[in-house]
């Protein structure tokens, strides 16, 4: 029993953590060379199934879609990290104050994180795309934002649980300012669910671009995105379906790829949880 | 009482902040909105005339009680592109979006609750781990991508199901079942995956405990263990994990109408993005969120009936 629950875990490291390392070298690969210009058109050769010079067929402009489905990593790896990082700072600095300090402040913060979260997901997003424009900054940053509440609650029950401990009376002892107590102490101590919400949050963050840029409100033209291929290929699904099943794949294993990796690293961080 | 009475407070506390936001990231738009809904072609005296109409000369804090005045007597505006009420708009698509919600409720419900009582009772076997990767793969999947593929591999053979479109419940029932189960299933697959894995765990974690190793002592079959003394103390967790469903449902009609063509409240909300019709997508949202956060706090009410316990704390 034991020995099938362990490989489970090492399993969701292996798979979750290699896919990413894949996907990380093949947008690094993609900056100095794709087989053909992602962005080349070429009419006369459009909608071609995969063959010997495009492995992956072309699209309906004829571009490339191996060449394009490799430049789409950098789109998304660019959104999810911007979203992530917004998420992550912003949500660790409101709920680290708002759990640090408590009291009034804490309500606050805390009413103002639940009213964010009662916007069901992507309609907060769409809400702040429709206002300041669609495009590659504009979406990460309204999914970044999607995600603030929920990784500041994350933090802010870090906060209270770390705030008793002697560590920090010690540390206030020595006269240590609250700023340095929360962020040089407390944070270290409170980072391992901040790592798995991360890991998870650049999940989040490419189903939310993905969705939006199928909804034509995400990322545009020029930039490459999955998204956006997969909106355009639902009018040749029945003639020519390899056009999205590339990148649909691509999608869904770099996803499944940062669950993977959240939920192991959950899994190594903290050994009582159980193995989902 | 005093946790039904706090409850309502946070709940009018949430809803006062909701409008706030909806209102005012409205307000920190850039440049001239009336400007931007009637194009760069547009004269100087249009913009000031719909300005006017808008009430946008007005100070802000009148602009938002004249807002707040109107949601609470349900008018959400009016609608630019359609120069209809937005409440009117919202009410003529609510239906196609209501059942689509409720159906796939319903097919979470029915799939993951039995799902997940099933392999509560073969945990750490080799089908546990097979299906722990189908549920991360379920939730790693798209769903406008996996509705795309329902379309083309089911859709495109069976009849049954139209594929673009929606046919009015009063029309044809099975017409309306036949374009509305492939975008349930979409929107259902996901939450399928999460919730049957708390299912699960909160059926695992009953299992441990001293009272189901009494009852079988007592020689009780596993059966009526299971569903006389488990599925009653481990249901109070699964439902609080149900209650945060409609949320997610709902946020996931919005993108799978598109996929499938219905012509919901989430496709009007995508298109009046795209005609730039703010009066429009400010009502949308704010009516999508107060209804959800009503219904939350009903399903919240029901907890307490059910469980006294959360009365209690």
């Amino acid at each position: 029993m034991k020995r099938v629950k362990q490989r489970g875990k090492n399993l969701n490291l292996i798979i979750g953590g290699g896919i990413i390392v894949v996907f990380l070298s093949v947008m690094i690969v993609s900056f100095f060379y794709t087989p053909y210009d992602p962005n080349g058109m070429d009419v006369s050769n459009k909608l071609q199934s995969p063959n010997k010079g495009n492995w992956l067929g072309t699209d309906d402009f004829g571009r490339d879609i191996f060449s394009r489905v490799m430049s789409g990593t950098k789109t998304a790896f660019l959104v999810g990290s911007i979203a992530v990082g917004i998420g992550l700072i912003f949500g660790t600095v409101i709920g680290g104050v708002a759990g640090y300090i408590g009291g009034w402040i804490d309500e606050i913060m805390m009413r103002i994180m639940d009213a964010l979260m009662a916007f069901p997901g992507i309609i907060l997003a769409l809400m702040l795309v429709a206002v300041f424009g669609p495009g590659l900054v504009n979406t990460s940053i309204a999914i970044g934002l999607m995600t603030v509440p929920g990784i500041a609650r994350i933090a802010r029950s870090g906060f209270i649980q770390n705030k008793e401990f002697e560590y920090v009376l010690s540390a206030k002892l020595i006269g240590a300012k609250p700023l340095k107590i929360m962020f040089r102490h407390i944070l270290p101590n409170v980072s391992s669910p901040l790592i798995v919400a991360a890991s998870i949050g650049f999940a989040t963050a490419m189903l939310a671009e993905s969705g939006l840029s199928y909804l034509g409100l995400g990322v545009q033209p020029p930039d490459p995105s999955w998204g956006r291929m997969l909106k355009n290929s639902q009018t040749y699904m029945a003639s020519a379906p390899w056009f999205t099943y590339a990148p649909g794949v691509a999608i869904t294993l770099m996803i499944l790829g940062f669950y993977m990796l959240g939920n192991a690293i959950r899994d190594l961080s903290d050994p009582r949880s159980k193995n989902e | 009482m005093s946790y039904v009475i706090r409850r309502i407070l946070l709940l009018l506390v949430t809803l006062m902040l909701v409008s706030l936001i909806t209102f005012f990231v409205f307000q920190i738009m850039p440049g001239n909105p009336a400007r931007i809904m009637l194009g760069t072609e547009a004269s100087d005296t249009e913009v000031l005339q719909l300005e006017k109409q808008l009430g946008l000369d007005k100070p802000l804090l009148i602009q938002y009680t004249d807002w707040m005045k109107g949601i609470i007597t349900a008018d959400f505006g009016v609608s630019i592109k359609y120069s209809k009420p937005v409440s009117d708009l919202i009410l003529s698509r609510l239906p196609v979006t209501l059942s689509l919600a409720l159906m796939s409720i319903i097919i979470v419900v029915v799939v993951a609750i039995p799902l997940g009582i099933f392999m509560a009772q073969r945990q750490n076997k080799v089908s546990d781990l097979f299906f722990s990767s189908v549920t991360q793969l379920g939730m790693a999947i798209p769903p406008f991508w996996f509705g795309m593929l329902l379309i083309m591999y089911l859709g495109m053979v069976f009849s049954f199901f139209s594929v673009s479109g929606y046919v009015p419940w009063s029309e044809s029932v099975q017409g309306a079942l036949g374009s509305l189960l492939l975008p349930a299933v979409t929107i259902a697959l996901p939450q399928i995956a999460i919730k049957f894995r708390y299912v699960r765990n909160s059926i695992i974690e009953q299992l441990g405990q001293d009272y189901v190793r009494t009852v079988q002592s007592r020689g009780l079959s596993a059966k009526l263990i299971m569903f006389k003394h488990i599925l009653k103390n481990a249901m109070i967790p699964i439902l609080t994990i149900f209650g945060l469903i409609v949320t997610e449902i709902v946020a996931g009609t919005v993108i799978v109408e598109q996929v499938f063509g219905l012509p919901g409240v989430g496709s009007l909300l995508v298109s009046s993005i795209n005609y730039r019709d703010f009066p429009l997508v400010q009502g949308i949202i704010m009516y999508i969120t107060v209804a959800v956060v009503f219904v939350n706090f009903i399903i919240d009410m029901l907890y307490t009936v059910m469980d006294p316990r959360i009365r209690l704390e």
